[in-house]
């Protein structure tokens, strides 16, 4: 139980507790390192001294599941891929979020192939898709100041029917 | 030296070989799906001939044509540095000899002939698919697949195996 859940039990204060998680959680989304395909680089420039995500609080790239709060699928979906990359998505700990980055985990991109999944949503909810190919690492940031605004407008009743199973 | 080998494989095996073509110094062998298995394991063991290792094996999809599908093997020799391709037709009901007992190699590049093609190797240790996945449908690399897949229009749906 999140502790706007106990306070909601409380009946008090409910909405300026939500603003203040939101504010919380918004400024700290740590994303996981991982990577499927070229896309990746971009995620990895992301993280470099000229565009630096730390700036916007997504200060480290976790390499464990258990300690990120951001799914980044930067790459080619592919079907062989798509056991561990679920499975990976449901070892992490709620809140999380996901940002399809490039045009292949948005769609497939280019590749209209059989062994490619078309669009990571297939699998995983996704909640900022980036579009390019690959996209520039700006654009990352871009949806990342995307999904901090969505962070921000979250209730508790939200963050429940997302985690139902 | 690869000469000389023609001439003693010509002489234990000849009812066997199709045909043999030369193209700028490479020979190529096609020879009979019957009795592949004991001329391949002569190559390999034969100290005349020694093809101990087996660079690739691969199969070809010739759609339209009968046999349908071509298996070739790609040898050649560390002790005297010479090339050897053997080339074998089978048709889609034909299953054909694994030679994973003769050359290790030979285990994982017959599944991924075996997942492409659907060519099956008879007696081969663990005949699964090793690039796609295992409920996948069809095989890729025959002609007359479609390079979206069968069930491209269908939503895909992720199958985590069990935690034993
Ligand atoms: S969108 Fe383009 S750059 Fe990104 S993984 Fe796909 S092919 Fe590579």
């Amino acid at each position: 139980m999140g502790i706007e859940e106990r306070e909601l039990e409380r009946n008090v204060l409910i909405t300026s507790v939500e603003k203040l998680v939101n504010w919380g959680r918004k400024f700290s989304v740590w994303p996981l390192t991982f990577g499927l395909a070229c896309c990746a680089l971009e995620f990895i420039v992301a993280g470099s001294a000229t565009v630096d995500m730390a700036r916007f609080g997504s200060e480290v790239a976790r390499p464990s599941p258990r300690q990120a709060d951001l799914m980044l699928v930067a790459g080619t979906l592919t079907k062989k891929m798509a056991p561990m990359v679920k499975r990976i998505y449901e070892q992490m700990a709620e809140p999380k979020w996901v940002i399809a980055f490039g045009s292949c985990a948005c769609t497939g991109g280019i590749f209209r192939s059989y062994n490619v999944v078309q669009g990571v949503d297939q699998i995983i909810p996704v909640d900022v898709y980036v579009p390019g190919c690959p996209p520039r690492p700006e654009s990352f940031l871009a949806a990342l100041i995307k999904l901090q605004k969505k962070i921000e407008r979250e209730t508790v009743r939200d963050r429940k029917l997302i985690s139902a199973p | 030296m690869n000469r000389e080998k023609i001439e003693v494989l010509k002489r234990k095996f000849g009812s066997q070989i199709l045909s043999l073509k030369e193209e700028k110094g490479e020979i190529t062998l096609l020879v009979k799906l019957e009795g592949l298995k004991n001329l391949l394991k002569a190559l390999r063991y034969d100290d005349e001939m020694a093809y101990d290792m087996l660079i690739d094996l691969c199969g070809v999809d010739y759609l339209g044509e009968d046999p349908r599908f071509e298996v070739v093997y790609l040898l050649r020799s560390l002790r005297d540095g010479d090339r050897l391709r053997i080339k074998v037709r089978l048709n889609e009901d034909q299953e054909i000899e694994t030679v994973s007992d003769l050359w290790r190699a030979a285990e994982w590049l017959e599944r991924e002939t075996y997942d492409m093609f659907g060519i099956r190797f008879a007696n081969h240790p663990d005949m699964r698919r090793i690039l796609l996945p295992d409920d996948f449908n069809g095989h890729p690399l025959r002609k007359d697949f479609p390079a979206e897949g069968y069930d491209f229009d269908k939503p895909f749906e992720v199958k985590l195996e069990e935690e034993s």
